[in-house]
């Protein structure tokens, strides 16, 4: 399993993309730091950043790279390794080449330009998005046969998430505005990565006051150790989940 | 001609009741107490410095209470210090701490009861329930005191200055903070607060409650539990006081309720949660003051008539306007809004399309606050941006019509 | 040594396997025959364990390899397309088969050497032609000398002197009692090697025989003009279509 992360690895640092999509988010950061005269300021154009483009460049990066590289595997397969080591370890290694990409790019400019809790807060979301969005690309991957469809799927699942299911959010509080709804949102957001993870950062700033008495009760959960372990699960759940069904089809999968 | 002078001092002194003596005090058991009862009206008391464990001194003559290098009197958390029920003393240079707490009366550092033309200068109050408790009182001085007290976030605390059915006072340049309210009016009218900061009090940093025509000017309010709150008053004049990090849950930096006929000018609204919350407010004007970076700018309820919002800047806030309605019976007329992004063919610095300050989002976490969870997040981008293009969700009568293209030099 | 007996697999409604039965034994090279879609390709990967078959089982040395994974160290693989990791050079690519491999001590480095990869083995996967591609493939199918080869195409995109030296490797493999089994649609390539033809319709095996003993019923000594023949003889109507990949 090492073996083949190293080696996927030594591929993915130095392919175009990677280092593309490192070298813009550092820009970003970068250009973002330099404008913006206060930090907290500065880290909600980050949450959005690393909202928007983390999720879509992850997972269609992923699912790309793991379709390009069916014949290799392929090959591997032809080895003598289990299926499942073969494709966890394919998973490791682009997860990790991509958080690498996000830590290079965003995590270093951040930590030397303003280094709080709030920065490390956004850090790990940005990270746990990294490796959500690869493991729904596997999913992706092993659910579809053909290239062009399973892209088509990792767009949609990247829409579905980022904008899509907040869509359907408001259209629930609206419909529930006569309702106490927050503790069913408390409930809900869990199902979205991307918002567990906004929310999670966005009550780490000082505009969190900003989300009035529902933030007050997200944060009375969600700031307090308990509420922090629970986000840290979600999350994982949310890498490891899709881990074991994908596992779990690629058994099965006729390649 | 030393004969005269002479004679003209004796004449004096015969008019007055004899010569204003000087009497030196030094700390002892109830030497306060003591002073006070030899002395006659219009004697000046020295305290020295030392410590004073004394307390219910009641001066009922025209005194002048002079602290030398400082004196601290000391109420043991268990009493209160002075009760002035004279008119014209004058207390000065005094460390005056550790108020006890009452249950049936308020404790306070110095008590002024039907009195008049008492002043209050250049002492420290630490730790006390209340600070300067002024009832019945008309034409006090509190100028230059420091009031501070360590029981933060306390509800039930006292207020640093607190006033009650006054008239005519002058409070200056004095630091209150960590008290319940820093300067609390109710019934208090004509009366004038200028130069003080009154910052991390738990409540508000001024209370005004039934006081009218009075005014306030160029004073700081920083970092109030809920900032500074103007109710069921007419004729109140702000001007000039900076309202800065009034920053939590229901923080506001100024609010106003049941307000008429008041004028808000050259202030400093910078980094609160609510720059100004108006609900029920009858001519107001708002005029060359400046919002920035705060949560909401302006929050106007429908419930607010006549005002004015003229010539002020609006720069970095999360929302510019809100309001709970599709009414408005206030003008807002030649703003800068940083967000404005119409034109400005003519070059008259006035822009040729009007601004609508209500973002869309703001509409819609008005009416369902909840939907504030969504703050930050892509769709509710899009949607700003949406309605921008196609206004359908904002109330379209909260306009300015004449947005300004630069900043207002104000 | 390979026991295939009556496998079936459906992909949807489609039949690529019909009840397949065969039994391949060392020192057999088998040419494995068909048009396009006859499920050729399906059964090699059927053998490999890539594709799970609905019915029938197949058997490796006397075990059953369904869910297994370590039988494959006998089976050297050369797929039809050879695509890697675009970042990665030859050198990099053998290497990390090696390290995969772990339990493979001794190295089979003749094609190897025979191809001459070790002069490029610093060229990224990115910018190899196909038939340098093909080359790497070939080598690391015999890299860990095993047991048992299954080459997919192997000599298509090769130039003829590689061609020739994969066959030359190809014969003295079976020489040394290991068994092969090729696709390919170059049927003039097999001529030498062939010791076995398997032919495939529409998922049904039509012939399992000996290279000899079908010389002897159609009276034809190349292998295209025996193929020919047997087609004529039980399909009239049908042409031949053989595979073409490009």
């Amino acid at each position: 399993m090492r073996t083949i992360i190293k080696y996927v690895l030594f591929d993915l640092l130095r392919n175009k993309t990677i280092i593309v999509y490192a070298l813009i988010l550092a820009a970003i950061t970068i250009s973002v730091s330099g404008m913006g005269d206060n930090a907290s300021k500065g880290l909600l154009s980050l949450l959005n950043i690393t909202l928007l483009f983390v999720p879509i460049i992850s997972i269609l990066f992923s699912t790309i790279y793991f379709f390009n590289s069916v014949e290799f595997t392929e090959l591997l397969l032809a080895q003598p390794i289990r299926r499942k080591t073969m494709l966890l370890a394919q998973y490791a290694g682009i997860a990790i080449a991509l958080s690498i990409a996000y830590l290079a790019g965003v995590g270093i400019p951040v930590c030397i330009l303003y280094y709080t809790a709030a920065t490390i807060t956004l850090l790990v979301s940005g990270l746990f998005l990294t490796l959500i969005f690869s493991a729904l690309a596997l999913l992706i991957f092993v659910l579809f046969k053909d290239k062009t469809k399973g892209i088509g799927a990792a767009i949609i699942t990247a829409l579905f998430f980022t904008l899509l299911f907040d869509g359907l959010l408001l259209s629930f509080i609206y419909s529930f505005s006569d309702y106490p709804v927050d503790k069913p949102l408390l409930g809900l957001i869990s199902l979205n990565p991307v918002d567990l993870a906004r929310v999670l950062v966005l009550l780490q700033l000082d505009v969190a006051v900003m989300m009035g008495y529902s933030g007050a009760l997200f944060k009375k959960f969600m700031g307090s150790a308990t509420g922090s372990i629970y986000t840290v699960i979600c999350m994982l759940c949310w890498t490891v989940i899709p881990l074991i069904i994908a596992a779990r089809v690629f058994k099965k999968k006729d390649i | 001609m030393k004969q005269v002078l002479l004679l003209h001092a004796l004449l004096l002194y015969a008019a007055t009741g004899g010569f204003a003596a000087i009497i030196k005090v030094h700390a002892a058991a109830n030497s306060i107490h003591q002073a006070i009862e030899q002395a006659h009206s219009g004697d000046t008391l020295l305290l020295q410095q030392g410590f004073y464990r004394e307390h219910d001194i009641l001066v009922s003559k025209k005194l002048t209470i002079t602290g030398q290098g400082l004196p601290v009197i000391d109420g043991e958390n268990k009493y209160q210090v002075f009760i002035i029920a004279a008119d014209s003393v004058l207390i000065q240079g005094l460390q005056i701490q550790h108020i006890g707490k009452g249950s049936v009366i308020d404790m306070a550092g110095i008590k002024i009861i039907n009195a008049k033309c008492v002043t209050i200068r250049n002492n420290r109050f630490i730790n006390n329930t209340y600070g300067v408790y002024l009832q019945n009182s008309n034409r006090c001085y509190i100028v230059n005191n420091t009031i501070h007290s360590d029981t933060k976030g306390e509800i039930n605390g006292g207020n640093g200055i607190h006033a009650w059915k006054c008239e005519g006072l002058g409070i200056k340049g004095n630091s209150i903070s960590g008290h319940r309210d820093g300067i609390y009016f109710e019934f208090v009218t004509h009366s004038y607060i200028a130069d003080n900061t009154s910052f991390e009090n738990a409540r508000y940093g001024l209370h005004f409650m039934f006081s009218h025509n009075d005014r306030y000017a160029q004073n700081t309010f920083m970092d109030n539990g809920a900032g500074v709150a103007v109710m069921y008053s007419r004729g109140v004049v702000m001007y000039d006081n900076a309202f800065n990090h009034n920053w939590g849950d229901a923080s506001y930096g100024l609010l106003l309720k049941e307000i008429t006929d008041s004028k808000i000018e050259h202030n400093r609204f910078i980094k609160n949660t609510v720059g100004i919350h108006m609900e029920s407010t009858t001519r107001v004007d708002v005029r060359h003051n400046l919002f920035s970076e705060n949560g909401w700018g302006v929050r106007v309820q429908a419930s607010c008539s006549g005002s004015n919002f003229v010539e002020n800047n609006f720069i970095g806030n999360s929302f510019d306007v809100t309001t709970n309605g599709t009414m408005m019976l206030n003008v807002f007329n030649h703003n800068y809004w940083d967000k404005y992004d119409g034109y400005d063919l003519d070059k008259n610095n006035v822009g040729d399309v009007s601004y609508y300050p209500v973002s869309v989002y703001s509409v819609i976490t008005e009416k369902i606050p909840p939907a504030m969870i969504l703050y930050h997040s892509l769709l509710t981008n899009i949607m700003e941006q949406v309605e921008k293009v196609m206004p359908s969700i904002i109330p379209d009568m909260l306009k300015d019509d004449q947005p300004m293209m630069k900043k207002l030099k104000l | 040594m390979i026991e295939i007996t009556q496998l079936t697999k459906t992909f949807r409604k489609f039949k690529a396997l019909d009840d397949i039965s065969l039994h391949f034994e060392r020192g057999q090279t088998i040419s494995l025959l068909g048009p396009n879609g006859s499920g050729k390709t399906t059964l090699i990967k059927s053998i490999l364990g890539l594709v799970i078959p609905g019915k029938g089982t197949i058997k490796i040395n006397g075990a059953v390899i369904k869910d297994q994974w370590d039988y494959r160290s006998q089976i050297g693989y050369m797929p039809q397309i050879g695509r890697y990791p675009e970042n990665m050079t030859i050198g990099q690519v053998i290497k990390m088969l090696k390290e995969i491999r772990k339990d493979c001590k001794r190295y089979d480095e003749e094609l190897i050497e025979g191809f001459n990869i070790p002069a490029v083995q610093h060229k990224t996967m990115r910018s190899l032609s196909g038939g340098t591609r093909q080359k790497v493939s070939a080598c690391l199918a015999f890299l860990f000398s095993p047991e048992i080869f299954i080459l997919d195409e192997p000599t298509a995109g090769l130039d003829p002197v590689a061609s020739e030296l994969l066959k030359d490797k190809i014969i003295k493999e079976r020489a040394n009692g290991k068994l092969i089994l090729i696709t390919s649609h170059v049927l003039s390539d097999l001529d030498d090697i062939t010791s076995h033809i398997v032919y495939l319709q529409e998922g049904k095996l039509l012939l399992y025989k000996t290279v000899e003993e079908l010389k002897k019923v159609t009276g034809q000594e190349k292998l295209n003009k025996i193929i020919a023949a047997i087609m004529q003889k039980n399909h009239p109507k049908e042409c031949l279509h053989y595979e073409n990949n490009y």
